[in-house]
């Protein structure tokens, strides 16, 4: 068993610690907002975050996320100072969908660092996360609103 | 009597073919012996050579070894994270790295495409996978460290250059390329990647010389 912790809570996984945490993630816990894309870190369809920086979970062993904290798609919507899927519904980011936790948990990312992106910072932040139905432009509309958003509290315009 | 005389002849021939080969062999057994006796130990000329002659400049051994140094410095696994621009190269073509990737101002990556984003501690298994270091960074925007599209004589000054080359002298210069544990990621490459065309201890090797041998630039 390995101890790992996700979204603030503490689990026993029945895992290998050279399981891709990916795997533990879906298919051992049922975290299932994490997508798996194409398994060699090329799409970004599996990033979560370890210790708050957006790992390809992939790729990442379960070995390296022991002692760390791991947040997954799920533990970011209850983040109350994200406000990232608010502006996603806002401005009707998804297509099929299929990438977009990914890209959310990417553009988390940007924010914290960057809470006034420009376009240029967007497209060099979010260019590992690949959208097939080229929801690009909305994804970029959706960073802006959700950077104001947290600028202003909250306030949708 | 006639039988007894011939006995007598074909016993001595016997005697001298048995004392000639005795002789031979002895000869070459000797010659062998001698021979390991006067050879003088390896690790003992390489002392040798350490204590009294490295510190005696030679301009032609110095860029020899330069030379030889140079084939892995350009290598895809060590140029691809010296790159002339702010973006990492790849594979062994070194094309600009997929996905955009950038430099950052650390040398380890931007926002959400950070260099340990995707590169595990070691290398991830199977072809076209990301190769891996617990650090693995290329030099930080303040002091790039550039090798790719350099002679032999530019990337010898950058590396001699303390302004270019994180504040090294001779010894810390040694030290980094033979201890660095990025730089070792150079001789693990990931599958499917080219190996450096020798080993890190033969490297190390000629880039010693050419600084203990006066660090001579090469011609061009």
């Amino acid at each position: 068993m390995v101890k790992l912790k996700i979204n603030q809570k503490e689990y026993s996984v029945d895992a290998s610690p050279d399981m891709p945490l990916l795997w533990a993630l879906r298919d051992v816990l049922g975290l299932t907002g994490t997508k798996f894309g194409c398994g060699m870190a090329q799409c970004g369809a599996c990033t979560v975050h370890l210790d708050r920086e957006a790992v390809r979970s992939c790729v990442t062993l379960v070995s390296r996320a022991v002692g760390k904290e791991v947040t997954t798609i799920e533990g970011l919507s209850a983040d109350p100072t994200n406000y990232l899927q608010k502006a996603w519904l806002e401005v009707d980011v998804p297509q099929c969908g299929y990438c977009q936790s990914g890209q959310i948990m990417s553009a988390a990312v940007l924010l914290r660092e960057n809470p006034n992106p420009t376009d240029e910072d967007i497209d060099t932040a979010m260019s590992g996360n690949i959208c097939r139905c080229g929801t690009y432009p909305r994804i970029r509309k959706a960073i802006h609103l959700a950077a104001q958003m947290q600028r202003e509290g909250g306030k949708v315009q | 009597m006639a039988q007894s005389t011939k006995n007598q002849i074909i016993n001595t021939k016997k005697a001298i073919y048995l004392l000639l080969g005795i002789t031979a062999i002895s000869s070459v057994v000797v010659s062998f012996r001698t021979d390991a006796y006067n050879r003088v130990p390896e690790e003992t000329t390489m002392a040798r050579f350490t204590a009294a002659e490295a510190a005696e400049p030679d301009s032609i051994v110095s860029k020899k070894a330069f030379l030889q140094a140079y084939k892995v410095l350009m290598h895809p696994r060590c140029m691809n994270c010296h790159p002339v621009g702010d973006r990492p190269l790849q594979g062994d073509d070194s094309h600009i790295h997929t996905m955009n990737v950038q430099r950052g101002k650390d040398g380890k990556g931007l926002y959400a495409m950070k260099c340990s984003n995707c590169h595990q501690p070691q290398n991830t298994p199977g072809l076209h996978m990301p190769p891996g270091n617990p650090d693995w960074h290329l030099p930080p925007a303040d002091m790039k460290m550039v090798f790719q599209g350099k002679s032999p004589r530019e990337l010898a000054q950058t590396m001699l250059n303390k302004n270019e080359n994180g504040h090294k002298d001779h010894e810390a210069l040694i030290e980094h390329v033979a201890k660095d544990s990025l730089v070792g990621s150079g001789w693990n490459p990931a599958e499917g990647l080219a190996h450096l065309p020798m080993s890190r201890a033969e490297f190390v090797k000629h880039f010693k010389t050419w600084l203990d041998k006066g660090a001579y630039l090469p011609d061009k």
